[in-house]
């Protein structure tokens, strides 16, 4: 029951659903269900579950930061910190929308203030996202300019050959990618930037995106294969 | 403009030119100030997350099409018992005992389900188009520069694949490809390098355009008109 239920689910959605593939569209299998219909709506209960996912996620970060206060831990104050901006974010998200149809039940009973708390576009979770989340978020990125440069100093030293192809071509696109470096690689010769764009671009970086997409396809395709014939169970954990 | 500003937007831009900067400190060292708001990030993103996904998946794809037709939708209740299965892997809490097993026949449809559509979709929508396309380009050669590019191309996307093909070792021709492999590898990763460093400055570029010109040539500069 613990083990062989879920490789059942396992097996049969997925061999469902690539199965669906061959099949005609418009041909109707039982009560004028199509297999389209059958895909669209295991994506839906898909989706669904992903979203209970999600909401476990966030359940499990209150659970670790609240365990971390209570036993005192030397960082708890920023445990509490992080529960109080969860839920002073969570908390007006999660309320429904007053365009939701269990919203406009809810505000029937609700003070009609709530709904200021519960819309898509309410003012609170997007001031909060407008102002605090994508200006953190951002400047977090912007930070990582900096440990890149220094990375980049210590690893990018022409040792060997493969090192120097490395630097280079990292150099020329960082060169090429500012209207300053491409007026002096203009300078140099105006032909540098047309060839970084097709030589270094268009055909080295993109033939190797394309082989490692083609490879990680592939090997994603053989994953799905091994869970399909219910040799792969690692999802299934140890117990 | 500066004139304009109320004291709610003065509030706001000092607010975020106060997490702006308390992130950044890190840079100099870790410190109280950037750990507070590294943690109030952390919250907030999370709590971001709860919400979008109550709002477009929970209500919007559970409950409103239960309570607007139940009888055409209670399929839907299959789902949402799967759903709160994955919720038992908080088990054991208090008088709950240990449930998380059943968590797994929620998963097991995610898996099932990505597995099945993964397998048409990588075969048919990545491998298939990405090896046509590589030599398809050999049909529009006009000149020799078409065809060097197009060789260029088919070069680069087979040593790739031999350089990450571990099932035999890389030695006499195998290696010889390889080694090819990893010089086009090291071109494109250096080139990938290039194109992430310029987006982080941008981002970068952009911080210090808010704290220079919003900041302090705004809200700053208005207090001493």
């Amino acid at each position: 029951m613990k083990r062989t239920v879920p490789i059942i689910l396992a097996v049969s959605t997925a061999s469902i659903l690539a199965l669906v593939f061959f099949l005609n569209r418009d041909f109707a299998m039982f009560f004028g269900v199509t297999p389209d219909d059958i895909k669209q709506e295991i994506l839906i209960w898909v989706t669904i579950i992903g979203g209970f996912t999600l909401i476990l996620g966030v359940v499990s970060i209150l659970q670790v930061n609240l365990k971390s206060f209570s036993q005192k831990k030397p960082d708890r104050w920023y445990s509490l910190v992080t529960i109080i901006s969860l839920l002073v974010m969570a908390i007006p998200g999660i309320f429904p929308g007053p365009e939701t149809e269990v919203g406009k039940v809810l505000y029937t009973y609700l003070p009609s203030w709530i709904g200021v708390y519960g819309s898509q576009n309410g003012i609170i979770v997007n001031w909060l996202f407008d102002h605090l989340d994508a200006p953190m978020m951002s400047t977090m990125f912007a930070t990582l300019a900096f440990y890149i440069a220094s990375a980049a100093y210590r690893a990018f030293r022409a040792r060997t050959l493969e090192a120097t192809l490395l630097l280079v071509a990292a150099v020329l696109v960082m060169f090429w990618r500012v209207p300053m470096g491409e007026a002096v690689l203009n300078m140099v010769s105006p032909e540098i930037p047309e060839w970084i764009n097709m030589i270094l671009m268009r055909g080295v970086n993109a033939s190797v995106q394309r082989g490692i997409i083609i490879g990680a396809a592939l090997g994603a395709a053989s994953m799905s294969l091994r869970i399909i014939l219910g040799i792969e169970r690692i999802y299934l954990g140890k117990t | 403009m500066t004139e304009s500003l109320t004291t709610g937007a003065h509030l706001t831009l000092w607010l975020e030119a106060f997490v702006t900067l308390a992130l950044f400190s890190f840079l100099y060292k870790d410190n109280p100030v950037y750990k507070f708001v590294e943690h109030v990030f952390a919250g907030l993103s999370a709590g971001y997350y709860a919400g979008l996904i109550c709002q477009s998946v929970i209500y919007t794809q559970l409950m409103d099409p239960l309570y607007t037709d139940f009888g055409a939708n209670f399929m839907l209740l299959i789902p949402f018992v799967f759903g709160m299965m994955m919720l038992t892997r908080l088990t054991p809490i208090g008088p709950i005992p240990d449930l998380s097993w059943m968590s797994r026949w929620g998963l097991a449809i995610t898996v099932g389900s990505t597995a099945g559509i993964f397998l048409i979709a990588q075969l048919h929508g990545l491998v298939m188009p990405q090896t046509l396309d590589t030599f398809a380009q050999f049909s529009k050669v006009t000149d020799f520069r078409s065809f060097a590019m197009a060789s260029l191309i088919l070069v680069g996307v087979i040593s790739t694949l031999v350089y990450f093909y571990f099932s035999k070792e890389h030695k006499g021709v195998l290696g010889g490809v390889a080694k090819v492999g990893i010089w086009f590898i090291m071109v494109a990763f250096g080139a990938q390098f290039g194109y992430t460093v310029m987006g982080r400055v941008s981002l970068l570029i952009g911080r210090m355009s808010f704290l220079i010109d919003d900041w302090i040539g705004g809200s700053i500069g208005s207090l001493f008109n």
